[in-house]
C-alpha cells in the first residue's frame, strides 16, 4: 500500500448558524492513496461538492482535519492555501471557469504566471499541456470560440500544467454531450495511467465506471464504499 | 509572481472595456485640466493686476472722494484742492497733482459709434504720472488746457474701434455730439485683469468740465511724489493740506481717501488671491468627483469580475497579486487621465480666457498630477481590497 495523499478525518462543514444552520459535512472520513482513481457519487445536497472544495483548498472546513500529502491544512494561512492550490492541486469545474476574452493559451498559462515561472518556459509548458488534451491548434482561440468539450479540455490542460499530484474534477462531464464526455474521460484516464491521483464527482454510472474505486456520500458522510 | 505580470493583467483589464475606461479617464482628465487651467487663470489675473499697478509707478498717490459720515457734509474734491496740493511751499514732497474728472462718453466717427470705457479730463502732468506715452501724434499741452481747446488723446482700443486701419491723428470725432480733434494716440498698455487700460480717452480738464461734466467735483486727484522715498512725506503733507481745506478735525473721518499704489497693489492682490482660491476649490471638487468616478467604476468592475477573481484564486493567485492587479488598474486609469489632463491644461492655457492670459503655476501641475495618481491608489484600494479578500469558493459561486 502506498502512502495516503489525501487523508480526511471527522470533517465538518456548517453554513450559517443557529436554527438556519446547514450541515453540509457531518464528520466525514476519507483516505485517498497516491495514484488512486476515485469517483464520488451522491444525491444533490449530499455534501459531495463541499467535500471536493475542501479537498481543493477552495473552502475551509468548520472542524476536522484534512491532511494533504501528510501535512495538516488546518494550520495553513491564506498564502499557504494559495500555494497548495497552485502546486499540488489541479481543479476541473463543471462550468469550465475559463477567463473570458482571454485565449486558451493564456488561460492555461495562468497558474504558471502565479507560480512565477518565466515567460518562455510557461509558453512551452502550456503548449505541451494543450497538445496533451488535443487542442494545440486552438491555442489562440478564446473560450467563446470553443465548444463546451473543447473548453473543458482547456480547463483540464490548465489543471495539469503545473504538474500537480492530485487532479480534482467536480462533475467534469455534467455540461457535456456524450461524445465530448468520452473525450474528457479519456484524458482523465490518461492522467491516472500516468500516475496521478484523480478524484472526480459524478452522477453518471458510466463515468464512475472509469474509476477504480467509488464512494457514495449521503447526508455529509461516506455511506457506501464500492471497490471497482 | 513578478510586477510585470500583474501589470500585464491590469492592462488587459483596462483594455477589456474600452468605453468605460475612457469615460473614467475623462472624469480625471477634466478634474486635472480644470485645476491647472483655473489656477493659471487666477494667477494670470493677479500677474496682470500687479503689472498694471507697477506700471503706474511707486511714487503715485491717488485721492478719491469718500462718502461722508452721517451728520456731516462731505466737501467734493475740487480743482482748487489740486492747485493747493501742488504748492511747493506747503507740500515740498509733491511733484505734481493732477485733477481728474471722468465722464461717460460715446464717441462717433464716420458713422461708427463707440462707448469709451474711461473718458478723462486732466492736465498734461497726468501723462507723466501714469507713465502714459504717446504712440502717434502728440499729447495735449498746458496751452490747450488754458484755452479749453477741444482736443483729445485716445487709447489704442478706442483708436482701433473708431479708426480701423486709418490714422486718427488730426481727425475729428464727436464725443456726446461735441466735436473733438484727435491729437494723439497712446501707446498700448494691455488689459489689467478685468479692465482694458487702452479703452480710454483723455482731454484737457477745462474742456471736459466745460463741455461734459460741469465744474463740480473731481473723481480723483493723482499726486506724484518727488521720488519713491518721499512718498510717506508726501502722503502726510497731502493729508494735512486736505484736512485743513475740508475742515476735518482731529479724530474725525476724512471725506476723501488716500491710496498709494502699494496699498492698491496689496488690495488688488488680495482680491485676485481670493479669486484664485475660489477657482482652485471649484477645480478641486471636480477632481474629487473624478476620483469618486474611479471608485465607482472599480467597484462595478470588481463586482462584475468576481468569478474571474475566483478563478484566479482557484489556480493559486495570492492576495497581493489580486490586490495589485486591481490597484494598478485604478491607478492606470487615473494616471492616464491625469497625463491627458495635464496636456489639456497646457493646451487650454495657450488661449486667452475672459480677457486674461493664463499663467501656469508649475506647482499646480505637479499637485494635480500627484493627486490624480493618489486618487487611483486611494479610491482604488477599497474595491481592490474587497476583491482580494474574497474566498475562492464564494467568488466562484457568484453569479
Amino acid at each position: 500500500m502506498t502512502a495516503p495523499v489525501i487523508e480526511v478525518r471527522a470533517l465538518r462543514k456548517t453554513y450559517g448558524s443557529g436554527d438556519t444552520a446547514v450541515h453540509a459535512l457531518r464528520g466525514l472520513d476519507l483516505t485517498v492513496r497516491r495514484g488512486e482513481y476515485l469517483a464520488i457519487m451522491g444525491a444533490s445536497g449530499s455534501g459531495k461538492s463541499t467535500l471536493l472544495n475542501v479537498l481543493g483548498c477552495l473552502d475551509v472546513p468548520t472542524s476536522g482535519h484534512y491532511l494533504l500529502d501528510g501535512i495538516d491544512t488546518a494550520d495553513f494561512g491564506e498564502a499557504q492555501l494559495s500555494l497548495m492550490r497552485n502546486r499540488k492541486i489541479g481543479f476541473v469545474f463543471q462550468s469550465f471557469n475559463l477567463i473570458p476574452r482571454t485565449s486558451a493559451l493564456a488561460n492555461v498559462e495562468l497558474p504558471l504566471v502565479y507560480a512565477g515561472i518565466r515567460r518562455a518556459e510557461r509558453r512551452a509548458r502550456a503548449n505541451a499541456a494543450l497538445r496533451l488534451v488535443g487542442l494545440a491548434d486552438r491555442a489562440h482561440h478564446r473560450p467563446n470560440e470553443l465548444s463546451g468539450g473543447q473548453q473543458q479540455r482547456v480547463a483540464i490542460a490548465r489543471a495539469l500544467v503545473t504538474g500537480p499530484a492530485i487532479v480534482l474534477a467536480d462533475e467534469p462531464t455534467g455540461n457535456l454531450d456524450t461524445r465530448s464526455s468520452q473525450d474528457v474521460m479519456a484524458i482523465l484516464d490518461g492522467l491516472h495511467a500516468g500516475g496521478r491521483t484523480v478524484v472526480l464527482i459524478t452522477h453518471e454510472d458510466d463515468v464512475a465506471a472509469h474509476a477504480n474505486r467509488v464512494v457514495r456520500v449521503v447526508d455529509g458522510q461516506i455511506a457506501q464504499e464500492v471497490r471497482a | 509572481m513578478r510586477f510585470t505580470e500583474v501589470l500585464a493583467f491590469a492592462v488587459r483589464g483596462v483594455a477589456a472595456n474600452k468605453l468605460r475606461s475612457a469615460l473614467t479617464t475623462l472624469g480625471i482628465l477634466i478634474g486635472v485640466a480644470s485645476v491647472i487651467l483655473l489656477i493659471a487663470v487666477g494667477n494670470g489675473a493677479s500677474a496682470a493686476v500687479q503689472q498694471s499697478i507697477a506700471g503706474l509707478g511707486t511714487n503715485v498717490l491717488t485721492i478719491s472722494p469718500q462718502r461722508a459720515q452721517p451728520g456731516t457734509s462731505a466737501k467734493p474734491l475740487t480743482t482748487a484742492d489740486a492747485t493747493a496740493l501742488a504748492d511747493p511751499a506747503e507740500a515740498p514732497a509733491v511733484k505734481s497733482a493732477s485733477p481728474v474728472a471722468s465722464a461717460s462718453a460715446t464717441a462717433s466717427h464716420a458713422g461708427v459709434s463707440y462707448s469709451i470705457g474711461q473718458f478723462l479730463g486732466t492736465d498734461p502732468a497726468y501723462f507723466g504720472t501714469t507713465n502714459s506715452a504717446v504712440a502717434r501724434g502728440a499729447l495735449f499741452s498746458a496751452d490747450d488746457l488754458a484755452h479749453a481747446r477741444k482736443v483729445v488723446v485716445i487709447g489704442a482700443t478706442v483708436a482701433t474701434q473708431l479708426f480701423p486701419g486709418s490714422d486718427p491723428v488730426g481727425e475729428s470725432i464727436l464725443v456726446n455730439n461735441i466735436p473733438f480733434t484727435v491729437v494723439g494716440v497712446l501707446a498700448a498698455k494691455g488689459s489689467s485683469g478685468l479692465q482694458d487700460a487702452d479703452d480710454t480717452a483723455i482731454a484737457p480738464l477745462s474742456t471736459v468740465q466745460n463741455a461734459l461734466t460741469g465744474y463740480g467735483s473731481l473723481s480723483q486727484i493723482v499726486v506724484q511724489a518727488t521720488s519713491a522715498d518721499t512718498l510717506t512725506a508726501a502722503t502726510a503733507q497731502v493729508a494735512t493740506i486736505l484736512d485743513g481745506r475740508h475742515r476735518i478735525g482731529f479724530g474725525q473721518t476724512a471725506d476723501y481717501r488716500l491710496l498709494s499704489q502699494e496699498q492698491l497693489l496689496t488690495a488688488r492682490t488680495a482680491t485676485t488671491d481670493t479669486f484664485t482660491v475660489l477657482l482652485a476649490s471649484v477645480a478641486a471638487i471636480s477632481l474629487l468627483v473624478g476620483g469618486i468616478g474611479v471608485t465607482n467604476i472599480m467597484l462595478v468592475t470588481v463586482t462584475e469580475r468576481i468569478r474571474e477573481i475566483g478563478i484566479r484564486k482557484a489556480v493559486g493567485a495570492r492576495r497581493p497579486a489580486i490586490l495589485g492587479q486591481f490597484l494598478l488598474e485604478a491607478t492606470m486609469l487615473s494616471l492616464f487621465g491625469g497625463a491627458l489632463g495635464v496636456a489639456a491644461g497646457f493646451i487650454g492655457t495657450r488661449f486667452t480666457i475672459a480677457g486674461i492670459k493664463p499663467v501656469i503655476v508649475p506647482s499646480s501641475v505637479l499637485l494635480a498630477f500627484a493627486v490624480s495618481a493618489l486618487i487611483g491608489l486611494f479610491f482604488g484600494s477599497y474595491p481592490a481590497h474587497r476583491a482580494a479578500r474574497l474566498r475562492p469558493i464564494e467568488a466562484l459561486r457568484h453569479e
